[in-house]
Parts: structure tokens; sequence; C-alpha cells
């Protein structure tokens, strides 16, 4: 099944990362328009740098490897949801870690007395 | 520009607008760190599952060539600019959010 071959590892990473959503009570995913509101903008200027790099020739995809599906800028469609999934994974790391610590959450120069 | 050179330079940028742009600072605070330290073996995990199977390969001409478990270096330093990029903004907007939350009670 190589064309599944990099979807593999976009679910792999939904199953190692989406269950913290009800484990903690999250919240990541429920809110989850305010949540890809989050991620796309940021997402925009990560895909830039991909397709410029693949421009560059710096890297390459091997589209057998995927659904078969190309979308803007060549790209193919496990490349766009690479740039969903990672940033969800990213985030519902985050807030599990600082719900268990919300300490954590403090920056340097503003830690909390206690 | 190689991508050794892109990725040092969109790194630069991501950890500046964190620092002045979205004001988060997020390279101080424990959260960030302790969540590089989970997220880290798995970006290695998933790296080398892209890597070895040849779903991406990568032209030698435009990486310095070390490599950690099959992955170019500059991968991880991709996958570095993205947690800082995607919690920053995170950070930002949800402490945004709070702010107009408390502001219009």
């Amino acid at each position: 099944m190589p064309r599944y071959g990099y979807l593999v590892m976009l679910l792999f990473t939904m199953a190692g990362s989406w269950w913290l959503e009800w484990a903690f009570k999250l919240r990541v995913l429920r809110r989850i328009g305010f949540t890809l509101m989050t991620i796309l903008p940021i997402s925009a200027f990560f895909v830039l740098w991909d397709w410029i790099a693949i421009h560059s020739g710096h890297w390459d995809f091997d589209y057998s490897q995927t659904l078969g599906l190309e979308l803007a800028f060549g790209l193919p469609l496990e490349e766009y949801l690479f740039f969903i999934i990672i940033p969800l994974a990213i985030i519902l790391t985050y807030e599990g870690v600082t719900r268990l610590k919300p300490q954590w959450r403090d920056r340097h120069n503003e830690e909390r007395a206690s | 520009m190689t991508y050794t050179e892109i990725t040092s330079l969109a790194l630069i940028i991501v950890v500046l607008v964190d620092i002045f742009v979205f004001k988060t600072s997020m390279l101080t605070t424990r959260g960030f760190w302790a969540s590089y330290a989970i997220v880290l073996p798995f970006q290695l995990l998933t790296n080398w599952w892209l890597t070895s199977n040849e779903i991406v390969s990568y032209s030698p001409d435009t990486i310095i060539g070390l490599r950690i478990a099959g992955a170019p270096i500059e991968d991880l330093l991709f996958g570095f600019a993205m947690m800082v990029g995607f919690l920053s903004f995170w950070v930002y907007r949800n402490e945004r959010r709070a702010a107009i939350a408390s502001a219009s009670r």
C-alpha cells in the first residue's frame, strides 16, 4: 500500500495527540474554528517556505506514496494536511502540559511570586 | 539559497516575531521546552518514516549532510521553528481573547 505512505504518518500523529483533548478536557478540538483560525495564517507562512524549497530543488515528494491529489503550488494533499495535523499535535501537547502545570505558561520576566 | 540558509533565516524570523510582534517570548517558558521534549521524539520518528521510505527526498547540494535518524539536521530546525511559530500565535490569540473577555465584563 505505498499510496498510503505519507497518510499513515499523519494518522499516526493524530492518534498520538488527539486523545489529549478528551483525557485533559482541553477544548482545542472543541473550539476547532478558533483553533484553525490560529493555525492557518502561520501555516500559510510555512507552506510558502515549503513551496520555495521545492522550487529551489531542496527536496521533492515521491508522489507514488501519496494519494495522488495535487493541490495548489503542486503540493500533494498530504502536505497541506501536514500543516494542520502537526500544529494541532503541537498545540494539544502544549495545552496538555500546561493543564498539568499551569505555572509553566509563565514567561521568565513575569514569573509568579509563589 | 540552500535549505540550510533558508531554514536558518526562517527560524530567526520566527523567533523575532515571537519576541517583538506577538510578545509571547515562548522560549522563556517551561511549557514550551517541556512540550518540545515531548514532540521531538515523535518528530524524529515521523521524519525517519518519511525519509527512510523516501516519501520526501533531499537534494544533497542544499543540505550540510549531517543527518539524525535519517533526516537532515535542517529538518530539526524546521520542526523547532514550527513549534515556536504555532505556539507563539496560539498563546497570543488566547491571551488577547482572554483580555477582551475580561474588559467587556
